[in-house]
């Protein structure tokens, strides 16, 4: 046994409703080191973190730290022995500022009991500064960006003098720059002996920053490697389980038609969108490329109706239409997948059914009631069509992994029978495997003649599926890209404003 | 990789399997039942005890069934007892008018508790959905309007019915079963099918469960969370149409209290107060077992003072209860 083993699980297993997704999991963590954890959806990345941090219990198996065996029955306990998480989607409270959201629950109190908020706020500062960061304790966590809201749960982190700290997918949401400074930060908290959890998906990253990688595959652990020793393809074959040759599919500029299906001319929502004019071909795949709030999200959902545009003008199949409300876009044959597959996007306290048809619901009444037989030979269909994977058609979809979910979220858009898909962050949180799998989707849609929109951070995935190309910056409409135009350095001078049109 | 977790067959077998954390609601009443028939024997399993109890559940239960709609599309009604005298005693000023003529009062009588009721529940309705007030608060405010209303109409006095047929629904029995027990158990198995097997239902479900989501599924949400108000309007006008003909007249203090037992009927009967999810016939069975524990304590001689408590503490178990479930 390693002397400086800080945390040291032993044998863990985890069933959920009889569906085992942790086999007898073993592994330590080093003082000071960063343990990166890969894997694709549904392989246990989440539910072992989960169990460190006393959300789950284990069915199986036990935990020591620092040699001495632990009972993690709750977070709270977990945040006692020194645990803490920075989850993916933050715990922050909107309405409270900074330094109160830091000392969240370990608020320091006056003689009196009142809160003593001279002292928080001082101590709020000197951590704010050390992260090198100048956010303003006073600020309201509604007014941060995200980047800033990731920079307070490290510090309520912090000052809960964690000596494990986990970062679940911190840099889905961050862009490069951000990314930079995070890892600077960990960096740091590594010379102060601080021992990480990375959780990720981008293996570039674990190569980066961590010392040493476990892989873990159907909830089993594969292996635990040395970063230096192995590659990036490497790890990737073992997460997957076998060898991926390429993630994206041809290209093939050839299937886009010349006949404009959707057509959007001077699109205005106050302050997001400004005279935003595209135009989408029958049959191609359009990228929307930009920055974290270049206004993306906002044109598309003023598109479908979910969001009241100042001004402009829609034609679909070059006849103007009026979109309200998203059901008049559904009627035009329009579909939208939302970034925020688990806030927007689907039900997770239904199942696959219920979800599948919610936007189709009306195709399957008969008589005024519903064919449950019909529903459920579909969203069978689907889960075939998708290789989704589930215990059962009746499970939650609280219980599926995130690519699990997103493929049921397809289903749910695909089922409304669309001409045109816009997808939002398709493969937001997802592994490579699931990519992949959704990447060749969207090219098969394209063959059969859908017209698609693509948004995303993920520069790869633009320039690897799209046709053609906008880059958006502070709303506006800055650059149009094809062919050999479309790479990053193009989209990276428009999307920064170094370029433009 | 490559392992097919999903297989088709395994669903008809989970079908089969019967868990017995997902009918805590059920398990509850038949200890109910049999703890209330050991400490109430033999009176408690007599016919007439059985109906006696049924009929007084059945007021506030018919309510509690419109009541579970609306908790479960993420809505609540605070309003619904004044709704009750309020529709009950203009049905009566309304029949009033046709003294003349007993079978067209009567129809008058009915019409119009009905509908005054549905009216009221839209207006519940439109509050909550294009004023954008909290159910909470808007149905507060008109729990106070109504209320105010009836006593003002009644000059604080009784509003009689001069029709001799009106009561006659009310008080009437069908194959040995009260009118009114008829009335909730049709109800409810109407409003079941309604939950589990229309379009409407499921989107009531989608729009309490996460309305963001519903909205991104091209739900329209005003008309979606309008309905269950109006459903309720409906149910309180057959309740008040069966509570004011029983007895021939309105007292305007009547019914004050029906909301928190219609709300407790819901809790009890399984339906989380987070919506989304619930059970017209779990409030079925939430109701009836209110029923029994007054019905025990009355046949155990304890104070009327009492019952209250009894039922508080049904409802914090029953809470309990269903948070322990989603733990």
């Amino acid at each position: 046994m390693n002397d400086n083993t800080v945390l040291k699980i032993k044998s863990i297993s985890k069933e959920f409703s009889k569906v085992k997704v942790l086999n007898n999991v073993s592994l330590s963590l080093r003082k000071g080191e960063c343990l990166g954890l890969i894997g694709e959806n549904g392989a246990g990345k989440s539910t072992l973190i989960k169990i460190i941090n006393g959300i789950y219990y284990p069915s199986g198996g036990n935990l020591e730290i620092e040699g001495k065996a632990v009972d993690i029955k709750d977070s709270h306990t977990a945040k006692s022995l020194g645990i803490s998480m920075v989850p993916q989607e933050f715990n922050l409270i909107p309405t409270l500022n900074v330094f109160e959201n830091i000392f969240l629950g370990n608020e320091i109190k006056l003689s009196n009991g009142l809160l003593d908020k001279i002292e928080m706020r001082k101590i709020a500062n000197n951590l704010l500064d050390q992260l090198k960061t100048n956010i303003s304790v006073e600020e309201k966590i509604s007014q941060l960006s995200v980047a800033e809201k990731q920079m307070v749960e490290v510090s309520k982190a912090l000052i809960n003098d964690s000596k494990i700290i986990i970062f679940d997918e911190p840099t889905t949401t961050l862009t490069s720059h951000e990314i930079e400074v995070l890892f600077e930060l960990i960096r740091g908290l590594k010379e102060a002996g601080v021992s990480l959890v990375f959780v990720s998906h981008k293996l570039h990253e674990v190569k980066e920053i961590c010392e040493r990688v476990a892989i873990l595959r159907d909830g089993n652990l594969i292996c635990v490697k040395n970063v230096e020793d192995v590659d990036e393809q490497y790890m990737a074959q073992q997460m997957v389980g076998r060898e991926i040759t390429k993630i994206f599919p041809q290209k093939r500029d050839s299937l886009v038609g010349d006949r404009s299906v959707l057509r959007v001319e001077k699109m205005n929502l106050t302050r997001k969108v400004i005279d935003a004019s595209i135009h989408l071909k029958k049959g191609e795949i359009l990228g929307l490329a930009g920055l974290v709030g270049a206004g993306r999200t906002e044109l598309a959902e003023c598109i479908m109706g979910l969001r009241h545009k100042k001004s402009g003008e829609i034609f679909i199949n070059e006849k103007k239409v009026d979109i309200p409300n998203p059901r008049v876009a559904i009627n035009n044959s329009l579909a939208y997948i939302s970034e925020d597959r688990q806030g927007r996007g689907i039900h997770l306290i239904f199942d696959i059914p219920t979800n599948t048809t919610m936007i189709s619901l009306k195709k399957y009444v008969k008589n005024c009631l519903l064919d449950k037989d019909l529903i459920h030979k579909k969203s069978s269909e689907y889960i075939d069509v998708f290789n989704t994977k589930a215990a059962s058609l009746k499970n939650a979809l609280k219980f599926l992994s995130g690519g699990n979910q997103q493929k049921v979220y397809l289903a749910k858009c695909m089922d409304t029978n669309p001409e045109i898909l816009i997808l939002d962050e398709p493969t937001r949180g997802i592994d490579i495997n699931a990519k992949s799998e959704i990447y060749q989707f969207i090219s098969e849609l394209q063959e059969k003649g859908m017209s698609i929109i693509v948004i995303s951070s993920e520069l790869e995935e633009i320039i690897g599926l799209c046709n053609r190309v906008y880059v958006l910056r502070e709303g506006k409409i800055c650059g149009e890209l094809t062919g050999e135009d479309i790479n990053e350095e193009e989209i990276m001078y428009y999307a920064t404003g170094v370029k433009v049109m | 990789m490559g392992k097919k977790l999903f297989n088709f067959k395994d669903n008809g077998k989970n079908k089969q399997q019967f868990k017995l954390s997902e009918h805590t609601t059920l398990i509850g009443f038949l200890c109910l039942v049999v703890l209330a028939s050991i400490l109430g024997w033999p009176d408690f399993l007599r016919m007439r005890n059985i109906i006696t109890l049924l009929r007084q559940v059945s007021y506030t239960g018919i309510i509690a069934l419109g009541m579970t709609l609306i908790i479960i599309s993420g809505g609540f009604d605070l309003s619904v007892g004044s709704m009750t005298a309020f529709a009950g005693g203009v049905a009566i000023f309304a029949m009033n008018k046709f003294t003349s003529n007993i079978a067209l009062g009567v129809a008058v009588g009915v019409l119009v508790s009905l509908s005054f009721a549905t009216l009221l529940g839209l207006i519940n309705g439109l509050l909550v959905t294009k004023g954008k007030i909290a159910p909470f608060i808007a149905t507060l405010g008109t729990m106070s309007i109504y209320r105010s209303l009836i006593i003002y109409f009644a000059k604080a006095g009784n509003i009689e019915s001069l029709n001799t047929a009106y009561g006659n629904i009310g008080s009437g029995v069908i194959l040995g079963l009260p009118v009114p027990v008829w009335c909730f158990f049709i109800l409810a198995i109407f409003l079941q099918i309604f939950l589990d097997d229309t379009k409407t239902g499921k989107y009531i479900c989608a729009v309490g469960a996460n309305e963001q989501v519903a909205k991104y599924s091209a739900i329209n949400l005003d008309k979606i969370k309008l309905i269950p108000y109006v459903i309720t309007g409906f149910t309180v006008g057959v309740s008040a149409l069966l509570w004011s003909s029983r007895l021939n007249c309105i007292n305007p203090s009547d019914c004050s209290g029906y909301e928190l037992d219609a709300i407790a009927a819901v809790v009890i009967g399984g339906t989380p107060m987070s919506g989304g999810i619930g059970s017209v016939l779990g409030t079925v069975i939430g109701a009836i077992m209110l029923g029994i524990i007054n019905n025990m304590l009355v046949l155990a001689g304890v104070s009327s003072y009492l019952q209250q408590a009894a039922k508080g503490l049904v409802i914090i178990i029953a809470v309990l209860v269903q948070y322990k479930k989603e733990k």
